[in-house]
């Protein structure tokens, strides 16, 4: 079971709500996959005054699963901390996937800001799920502001290219035995989730590699699999990887040898 | 009075956000919204006056990742 500020699931598997190609994709990957939470954001309605978010907002609620409310597009302390006021009277919920983007290119977030706004979402009673850097340091201030979830980028949002950076994720996981640590974009597929998971980490969180994929209820299955896959070796306890062979047959008795035995 | 709402500048006879919300058709229980950049809870909207000039936001829920 995995802890998000004491509500526990037997899911590790975040699904994202966006690029799926029907409505009708998005519920059959949740369902196919088993995911227990899915995360949702805020837009503007059109100024003609339409009702497109009702339809939307039904279908994630028959659903049946937690709901976790982003900030996404969000530059400044300012607009974040407004959103996730703004998300918590929609949503009803204290949870908040805390982005504050910092570079346009890379949607690197922005680490000053996101400790700021996280403070000052904690001391509102918001429960934070900071969209972060791989930075130990910036991981230390965050859980210092509050935080029992950390959501480290494994590669740029959408980029699919995995775990950018290993190392420090490593060093992240075992620096924080405590906090639920959620590896959270840049995954593209199955195997790279796997390799989060046999490093300890407690759940990945995927939008873009099952909504584009070519059958997404398939591929949110897939990476199920390869969640629990490398959550199961995990806690089996991984052989360390070594320079030089180990026979692995035994070599007592070895057939044609000169030597007895 | 000419008021921004998500960026678009509009005219309105609303003078409080609730009514603007009612006006526009929004759907009332399902979008939160924003004066100047300040969230203005669902309860507070009727006590809430609009001046020319002041930038609304009314959001609703949407895909994301």
């Amino acid at each position: 079971m995995v802890d998000f500020y004491g509500r526990t699931f037997e899911s590790r598997l975040l699904l994202g709500t966006a690029r799926y190609p029907s409505p009708e994709a998005l519920g059959e990957a949740v369902a196919r996959s088993g995911a227990q939470i899915v995360t949702v954001s805020l837009r503007r309605e059109s100024a003609s005054g339409a009702k497109a978010g009702q339809a939307f907002w039904e279908l994630v609620k028959a659903l049946g699963v937690a709901i976790l409310p982003n900030t996404a597009g969000c530059h400044s302390v300012r607009e974040a901390v407004t959103t996730a006021r703004m998300a918590r009277e929609v949503f009803g919920t204290p949870w908040i996937k805390l982005e504050v983007i910092g570079d346009d290119v890379t949607l690197q977030p922005d680490p000053f800001a996101l400790v700021d706004a996280t403070r000052a979402l904690v001391a509102e009673g918001f429960e934070v799920f900071p969209y972060m850097t791989e930075d130990l340091v910036l991981a230390e201030k965050l859980v210092e502001a509050g935080c029992r979830v950390l959501m480290p980028w494994g590669a740029p949002i959408g980029t699919g290219r995995g775990l950018n950076n290993p190392y420090a994720l490593r060093l992240l996981r075992r620096h924080f035995p405590g906090i639920t640590l959620v590896v959270d974009a840049g995954i593209g597929a199955p195997s790279h989730a796997a390799a989060a998971m046999e490093m300890g980490y407690d759940a990945i969180l995927i939008n873009t590699a099952v909504a584009t994929a070519g059958n997404p209820p398939a591929m949110a299955e897939a990476f199920a699999e390869a969640i629990r896959a490398g959550r199961r070796a995990h806690e089996a306890g991984l052989m360390e990887p070594t320079d030089l062979a180990t026979a692995s047959t035994p070599t007592f008795g070895a057939p044609f040898s000169p030597f007895a035995g | 009075m000419r008021i921004r709402l998500n960026g678009e500048m509009i005219d309105t006879a609303a003078s409080d956000l609730a009514a603007l919300v009612e006006d526009r058709g929004f759907d009332v229980s399902v979008v939160a919204t924003a004066l100047n950049g300040e969230f203005v809870p669902r309860a507070l909207r009727a006590e809430t006056k609009l001046a020319d000039g002041d930038a609304v936001e009314v959001l609703r829920p949407m895909q994301g990742g």
